[in-house]
This record gives C-alpha cells, structure tokens and sequence, in this order.
C-alpha cells in the first residue's frame, strides 16, 4: 500500500509541470492583454505598466520566472486588482470555494450512491423512473439556468430559502448553491452506481453470497457494496474537477465570496497572474484529490492494491 | 433408506421479452441419505437451473414451481428470509466457475467465517478459527494464511476447495456440486474428485453431483439422472444405465464418451445440436436426433415409467439398444 502511494506521488510531479506549462503559454495566446481597456493607455504608460509585471521580457524568462517563484510559494501579483498579490486573493476566496465545493461533492456523493443502489435493487420499478428523470434535469440543465430556477422558485416565490448572498454563518444560504453544484455529480454518480449494482448483483460471487443464507442486506452492504463502488471511485476524480469549476459559476450567480467572483473578472480581464494562479491551485488540488482517489481505489480492489 | 431431499414437478419458467420459455419440466426424483446423483445432460438441459431454483438462486426473470422438501419443509414455498435459514446450513452449493464465485474483495476467512456466525451464531474469532480448521481439512496448505489471504491469491484448484470448504462448513444434508472440476485441469480434478468422495463420507452428506463428465459418473455416482430439454428422460443407478441403458438419449452419450478400455472401439458422436426450449419438436423433443425413432415418437410424448428395478426411463422403444442397430 505504501509503494503504491509513493509511486503515485512521483507519477503525479510531471503532471503538475505539464499543466502549468500549458495553462501558462494557453494564456498568452489568448488574445487581449491586461490593460486593454475602454480607451487604449498612452504608449509610454503602457510600456511602464508592461515594464513593471515583466512582461516585456522573454516570454520563456517569464515562464522561467513564474514556475520558480511558484515553488517557492509566490503567485506573483494581480495585474488588474492593484496592490494585491494573488496568493492574499487566493487565501481570501479559496477556504470559502472549497468549503462549497467539498460540502456540494460529498454529499452528491453520498446521494448518488445510495440513490443508485435503490434503483439498482428496484430495477425497472417506479423508484427506478424516479431517478432517471431527476438524473435527466440534472445532466441537461446547465447550472446558470438551475441556479436561476431554483432562486426564482424558493428565494422569490415561495420565499422558503435565501435567494443568494452569504452573511458568514447563514447555513440555509448554502442549501440552493450547494443544490445547483450537487445534482449534476449526484445524477452522474447515481447512473454509475445503478449500472454497476446490477452486474455486480449479476456476478457469481453475489450468488453463493445468496446460497450461504446470509440475507439480502448483508449480501448488499459487505459483498456487493465494495465490487459495485470500483467504477463510482474511478469517476469520482474526474467528477469532482468538473464540480470544482461548476463552483465558480454558482458563486457568481448567488454572490458568494469564493475565488469564482475574481476568477471570472480576472479572466475577462486577462490578469494573467491571478488566472493563472488560480489555474495553478486548482489543478493541484485536483491531483491531490485524484491522488486519494486512487488510494480509495486500491483500497477497495486489493488487486490494484498488490500489483 | 431415509430420503433427505424430495422434489416433485419442478417446472422453472423464464419469461422473456417475448413469451415464456420452460428450462425445467415436471421434474421429480428422491435423493436418499449419504447417496451421491450424478445428473447429467448436454449443455442447455436444465441441469443447473434446476437445482439453482431449489436453492431460490434463480435470475430475477426466473420462476420455479413444484415441491422441494428438505426435512419435511418445502424449500419452494418459503419466503426468501425462511429460506435462509436452510440455505448454506442443510443444503448447500458448490458452482462452476471458482475462478468467479468467491467474492474478489473480501478475504476468505472471512467467507467463510461469516456462514457459521450466520447459521450457529459463533463470534466472528471463533469463526474464523473454525474456517481455518475446515481449510486445513479440505487440504489447504498454511491454511491460516490462506484464510487471511484474497480469492485471487489463490489458484483455481485451492480456490475450488475453498468453495468445498465453505459448503462443508455446517455439514449440510444435502450437497449440490455443479460442475465442479470443469474449470480445473486434469491432475487437479481426479483430487478434487478423491476429495469428494472422503468428504462426503465423513461428512454423511447426500451430493447431487451435476457433470458433463461420464467418468466423473463411474468414479463417485451411486445413481444417475439423465436430462434432455428439460426433461428427466432416464434414471437407476449408475451400474444398470451404464451397462444396460434404456433411453437411446443415455445410450448416445454413453458411446460418444471415450472409455481408456475400450480405445480399439469408435465414437459415435450423438448427431444433430441439443433443440432450443422455444422451438420444442413435437411428440418426444429427442426424436430428431434419435437412432431408434418410431413413428409415434412424432406425435406423441413417452411418460416416464418404471422399468423394474429403481429404474425409470421415458422411451417408446422397449427393446433393448444395440449399436448395430444405432448405426443404420
Ligand atoms: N435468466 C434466464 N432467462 C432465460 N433463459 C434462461 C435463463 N437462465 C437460463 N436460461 C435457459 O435455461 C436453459 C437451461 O439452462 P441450464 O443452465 O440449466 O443448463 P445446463 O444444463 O446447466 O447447461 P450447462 O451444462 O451448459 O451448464 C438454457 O437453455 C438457458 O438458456
Ligand atoms: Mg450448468
């Protein structure tokens, strides 16, 4: 187990280069810079402005430059927040994000899974029909147009819920964005679970697991539980990237305080340093995250385990 | 001799998309005390099905009517949690694939284990000390590692006697061995077979013992069933059907198997494929393919009788079969 671990950890290092190598030169191609505004900047100012974040240089010395000054902690500054350094943007923003995030992926989570086995055992039963249409808004509705309806619906009409807004502490305000962020993962995760429950419940194993007399429940919860989790786990790497970059749409829509509100301003206005650091810190979460999904993973399927 | 297992017009049913089609009809036979009952029959014949709706096994499109009766309980007329309590503690299964039937993530020990605090309420440390001991006994070597060990640690030869093992766990009346060495090569199919025999002696279980393999029959079988569609169509015991078969259905796959003593003889394989349960010949379903056909056989189907000595067979045909008279 811990070989595996270490060699995982290694495998993950030329990953973490690789994208912060593409999502740097990606940026710069893009067309735009940061001080393209309404009014073109005088040539001199602009040239002072380029001058003093560097970015008259080489653009292989700048990269040189970010990376070195990224291991060592540094994002550098925000181009168009003045006076702010990214990583202090960061620190402001990301506790709140990934709260929501984590909050919205584990409990899809959670739902997901057990929304799936109850489909899986009632297979092709109204429980079952429930779920695909709950999957079906889910998978279709993009999440602007969700968050949207539900904040229409329980923030303006019905009034049961806060539409937006965060007052530090008002849980019931995280309910309709964690909702929004959850339900995609949740019905992913739920036509996953579904799909491998039933060939698992199909599997021989299952069926001398029913010839011992050990009973449905034990049958589901210690011999079926473990096998059927393998391709959720797998997904749920992938899945949390995509519910991760979900967040900085719903933050805006409901006006939270998490790194999406700078993240889509810096974007719009190329500061290159604060997207890219935010890139950055994103993609190395993920990796830390796939990284114990992977330990899950092997924990779950002791053949991955000893190979 | 006290019978331990009665079954009395076992139909299985599928139902599928569309229609129904029958994989098991009017199926009826005693198993005694102690006895071993090959069933036989090629692939497709209901053999397994049969004994898997005995042991409510079947798929969820799968519906089994009849009697079973287990010690005077009829096993088809229980709900599923009654039935548990019988399944894995008097009667229990041993499947094909051993590669497949234990369950890859959890450890063996505790496959087994969890059979005796099910059926003799033993704490999970006696349990696993007892799976250990019966590990030992169906001849695993350092059966406590094993024991801690997962399936696919093990080769298919020592994970089919995990399998024994497991189904041995709380001596059981009855044991139903479904193809057991199939899947294993040959050297370790005649132990596992030696196996058999003194494990069941010990043990006094009655083993209904599903094989295509005729010579697995001679070796172990008291008595022998033969299915063809479905359908019991010959049983006695082994001597008399090997010698003196009645139905040209046994007497086919007794001359397309090989014998070591006879190499000089030619094998005549049975003709024609097994026929598909929706598309059933009329009169008796053996009759395309068979050597001795009458023209009744078209039209009407034979019951199965009794031909004097424990014997019963379900033929027009009573003269006695002849190979001369199979190859015109
Ligand atoms: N779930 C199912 N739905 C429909 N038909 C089925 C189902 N399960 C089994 N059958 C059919 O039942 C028939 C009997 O199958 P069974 O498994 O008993 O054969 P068998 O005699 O054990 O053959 P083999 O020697 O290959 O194991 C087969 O024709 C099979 O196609
Ligand atoms: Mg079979």
């Amino acid at each position: 187990m811990f070989n595996y671990a270490t060699r995982r950890v290694l495998s993950a290092l030329p990953i973490a280069i690789i994208a912060v190598t593409v999502c740097f030169f990606i940026l710069r191609l893009a067309p735009g810079g940061p001080f393209d505004g309404e009014r073109a900047l005088p040539p001199l100012v602009l040239q002072n402005l380029r001058a003093h974040y560097n970015l008259d240089q080489p653009i292989w010395i700048q990269y040189f430059n970010y990376v070195w000054r990224m291991i060592q902690g540094d994002f550098g500054p925000s181009m168009v927040m003045e006076g702010f350094e990214v990583s202090e943007l960061l620190a402001i923003g990301l506790p709140f994000t990934l709260m929501l995030g984590m909050t919205a992926f584990i409990v899809a989570t959670i739902i997901g899974v057990i929304a799936g086995i109850i489909a899986a055992v009632n297979q092709n039963k109204w429980p079952d029909y429930v779920l695909v249409l709950a999957v079906m808004l889910g998978v279709i509705v993009p999440n602007f147009l969700m968050g949207a309806l539900l904040q229409l619906l329980f923030g303006v009409y019905l009034r049961w819920l806060p539409a937006g807004g965060w007052s530090g502490g008002n849980w019931l305000q995280l309910v309709l964005p964690v909702t929004v962020l959850a339900w995609p993962h949740a019905a992913r995760i739920s036509r996953l679970m579904r799909g491998s429950m039933i060939e698992t419940l199909g599997s021989n194993f299952i069926r001398t697991a029913m010839s011992k007399g050990i009973g449905e429940r034990l049958m589901l919860t210690r011999h079926a539980l473990k096998p059927a989790l393998i391709p959720v786990v797998s997904y749920l790497g992938p899945g949390l990237s995509y519910l991760l970059t979900g967040s900085l749409v719903v933050e805006s829509i409901f006006g939270l305080p998490g790194i999406g509100k700078y993240f889509i301003q810096a974007a719009l206005n190329r500061d290159y340093g604060l997207v890219l650091g935010t890139t950055v810190f994103y993609v190395m979460l993920i990796l830390v995250l796939n990284l114990l999904v992977d330990l899950v993973y092997a924990w779950l399927d002791p053949r991955v385990r000893f190979r | 001799m006290a019978n331990v297992l009665e079954v009395k017009d076992l139909n299985v049913t599928f139902s599928l998309h569309d229609g129904d089609v029958s994989a098991v009809r009017d199926l009826s036979f005693v198993l005694g005390q102690g006895e071993t009952l090959a069933v036989v029959g090629e692939s497709g014949s209901g053999k397994s099905q049969a004994f898997l709706a005995i042991m409510g096994l079947l798929a969820r499109n799968g519906r089994a009517t009849g009697k079973a009766v287990l010690g005077g309980t009829d096993l088809l007329a229980l709900s599923p949690t009654e039935l548990d309590r019988h399944r894995g503690l008097d009667i229990a299964m041993i499947f094909q694939d051993p590669m497949t039937s234990l369950n890859p993530s959890l450890k063996i020990g505790r496959q087994l284990a969890e059979v005796l605090v099910r059926h003799r309420g033993q704490s999970d440390s006696a349990a696993w000390r007892h799976a250990t001991e019966m590990l030992d006994r169906v001849g695993i070597p350092e059966a406590a590692r094993r024991a801690d060990s997962y399936p696919h640690e093990l080769s298919g030869g020592m994970r089919q006697r995990v399998m024994i093992a497991m189904a041995l766990l709380c001596e059981p009346k009855v044991l139903i061995a479904d193809e057991p060495t199939t899947a294993l090569d040959v050297t370790v199919q005649a132990q596992m077979l030696e196996l058999f025999k003194t494990l069941t002696d010990d043990f006094g279980a009655a083993l209904v013992l599903i094989t295509h393999d005729l010579g697995v029959v001679a070796g172990l079988a008291d008595r022998m069933m033969v299915m063809y569609a479905g359908r019991a169509v010959e049983s006695g015991s082994v001597d008399d059907l090997f010698y003196a078969p009645n139905h040209p259905y046994t007497f086919g796959l007794l001359h397309s198997t090989p014998h070591v003593e006879d190499s000089g003889q030619r094998l005549r394989p049975i003709l024609g494929l097994p026929p598909s349960l929706e598309h059933l010949p009329t009169g008796c379903a053996f009759h395309p393919r068979c050597a001795f056909v009458m023209p009744e056989c078209r039209t009407a189907r034979p019951e199965l009788t009794h031909r004097g000595g424990g014997r019963h067979a379900a033929c027009f045909y009573e003269g006695e079969l002849k190979e001369k008279e199979a190859a015109e």
